[in-house]
């Protein structure tokens, strides 16, 4: 085989790992979207917060010490040595159910029957709340998260691809992440889960009900408010998987949020109502972006990884708005 | 049938209900009960006022003035969600099923005021979870051979043609194992044999369930036929309430309602 064939097939497993990395937070949108009709621009944020949160009990930091410090002019960063992984991963799930609760108690409730745009405003609202209370929370600095997950370059793979190389050529076997292989293997058992659990449970199909049908779904006894309290559980669960990942990748940092942008040319093309469309609109914005990168970005300059995937989604809306999987607008007439 | 066995004590009343929207009067001072047991109507003209007093009973409209009590107790103003878990089901004017959910989950999701355990048991579906699950499901199936759809159980209901949605909507309420069974027009678009098999199932629900049912239809003869007592509504107030004999020779009734109707 030649290199040139290898780097390719290289470039699309990368391609698809990253992609895997959008699918997961594209998967948070999906979830709001499909019970509540929001588009909740705060996705990114609130995996950015949940990873913040996350390293925060894990490293035993005093939550608002900044504040704290200069309100009362003590001197406190830490109260221990931190916790426990799972024990810190159990408390930050706590506290985006506790937000979950408090956002449909304070916001979401006087909500009801408004229009989408102006729930859109609000979660631009949340999101740009989110990042200030984090940022005082746990401080603006950059930070590393170590959840015990690998990562690294996979050597087994490069012994592997060594010998596919044609004879003389200088070739030295693939390169793919392990932490990206994790997340992959992560996502896929997030969404047969959620699947599961939508499909088999009364809960589920609670959620389900909601989304097909307000007025039914009161009407054989579901409460729209516990329902929208599940739903953002939900989404803070996704969005701590997400932080997590993202986090173990590229440190904990308040660019996070934006990946949340990265998500709105994957939803557009896999639908905004289709779990299974999120995952597969990720796959092919990782593998688009990266191969054209690959192929042709060199002759333009490079750095097309940037746009690439907004560019797909504005000619995906031209042919078919719904995105590959979304549910057909058919109005009946 | 034996009339006198069937029909029990006061199930619900509601006394002088007034419900405006803005300057609209919906409805003035109504007052009627449904006894345990009996298949009540309400009839109108277009517009007077049946579907606002179903919206009442249910918990969808709060009214200006007025009470309902239910079981013997006045009920405090409630959510439909509320009343719905306290034993009362409906079907719309309007079909209102879980359009993308097959015939089978629409019915499961009927069930779920019945269903206690909690959400992380759920997840993982083991233990009380899963007899729950399989507990219902058997309830479930059970109403499915009794409406004669089990052809149709694993399909979207957005796909069935109306009169079985119709027939999938009464199914989810009879799900939910209600005290009382409120239904908005069940008959309405349906041609004669739908009608008929829709009129049977409501008798026969009546009868081997022993649910309380309280209808609203526009086909006089069907609902004579049907019912033990009748309401009439016309423009919010109450025009005549009685058994269908009384109904049908009331003078009222007959200039406002029954008298247009010439061709019938």
């Amino acid at each position: 085989m030649s290199p040139l064939f290898l780097n390719a097939l290289e470039v699309i497993l990368n391609g698809l790992m990253a992609g895997i990395m959008y699918s997961l937070v594209a998967l948070g949108f999906v979830l709001i979207f499909k019970a509540s009709g929001i588009f909740n621009y705060a996705q990114g944020v609130m995996a950015l917060f949940a990873a913040l949160t996350l390293v925060g009990f894990q490293t035993g930091q005093v939550p608002f010490a900044h504040l704290i410090n200069a309100m009362f002019g003590t001197e406190i960063h830490h109260w221990g040595s931190g916790m426990n992984t799972f024990l810190a991963i159990i408390l930050t799930m706590i506290v985006m159910i506790i937000f979950a609760w408090l956002l449909e108690k304070i916001v979401l409730k006087h909500m009801v029957n408004q229009a989408p745009i102006i729930l859109f405003m609000t979660t631009i609202g949340l999101a740009y709340f989110m990042e200030g209370f984090g940022d005082l929370m746990w401080g603006a600095d950059i930070k590393t998260m170590d959840v015990g997950l690998p990562s690294g370059g996979s050597l087994w793979l490069e012994d592997f691809t060594k010998g596919w190389a044609a004879e003389g050529t200088e070739y030295y076997g693939m390169y793919i992440d392990v932490l990206d292989v994790w997340a992959a293997g992560i996502a896929i058992l997030l969404v047969i889960a959620l699947t599961l659990f939508s499909q088999y449970t009364k809960t589920g199909r609670a959620l389900r009900a909601v989304a097909d049908d307000h007025q039914a779904a009161l009407t054989v006894g579901i409460s729209l408010r516990t329902i929208w309290i599940i739903v953002w559980s939900l989404a803070g669960f996704v969005a701590l998987v997400a932080g997590i990942m993202w986090g173990s990748k590229s440190g904990v940092q308040f660019s996070l949020s934006l990946i949340a942008l990265k998500a709105l040319p994957v939803l557009i093309l896999g639908g905004f109502t289709s779990i299974p469309g999120a995952i597969i609109g990720g796959l092919i914005i990782g593998v688009g972006e990266k191969l054209f990168e690959f192929s042709i970005g060199g002759m333009i300059g490079g750095a097309t990884e940037n746009w690439f995937a907004y560019v797909l989604a504005l000619a995906f809306l031209m042919f078919r708005p719904q995105g590959l999987f979304g549910e057909k607008i058919i109005e009946r007439v | 049938m034996d009339q006198d066995n069937r029909i029990g004590d006061t199930l619900l009343e509601v006394k002088n209900i007034s419900l405006s929207f803005g300057g609209v009067k919906a409805l003035t001072d109504i007052s009627f009960d449904i006894k345990e047991g009996e298949i009540r109507a309400i009839i109108g003209p277009n517009g007077a006022g049946k579907s606002s007093m179903l919206n009442v009973i249910n918990g969808f409209y709060h009214p200006q003035e007025g009470e309902v009590w239910f079981r013997g107790k006045k009920r405090e103003s409630m959510k439909p969600y509320q009343v719905a878990r306290q034993g009362v089901a409906r079907t719309f004017q309007n079909i209102a099923l879980f359009k993308g959910m097959s015939t089978l989950d629409n019915l499961m999701t009927g069930c779920i005021t019945h269903m206690k355990t909690n959400i992380f048991l759920q997840a993982i579906w083991k233990g009380p979870a899963e007899r729950e699950e399989l507990e219902f499901r058997e309830r479930v199936e059970h109403i499915i051979d009794f409406l004669g759809i089990q052809a149709i159980r694993k399909t979207p209901v957005g796909r069935l043609p109306y009169g079985m949605q119709k027939r999938v909507e009464l199914g989810r309420a009879l799900a939910a194992q209600p005290k009382l069974l409120l239904l908005d027009e069940p008959m309405a678009g349906m041609n004669l044999e739908e009608k008929e098999d829709m009129s049977r199932f409501i008798l026969d629900v009546n009868d081997e369930f022993g649910t309380t049912i309280t209808l609203i239809e526009h086909d006089i003869g069907v609902v004579m036929d049907l019912s033990d007592r009748i309401v009439v509504l016309d423009y919010g107030c109450k025009l005549a309430d009685g058994t269908p004999d009384v109904v049908r020779n009331d003078q009222a009734v007959i200039d406002a309602y029954l008298g247009v109707s010439h061709d019938d």
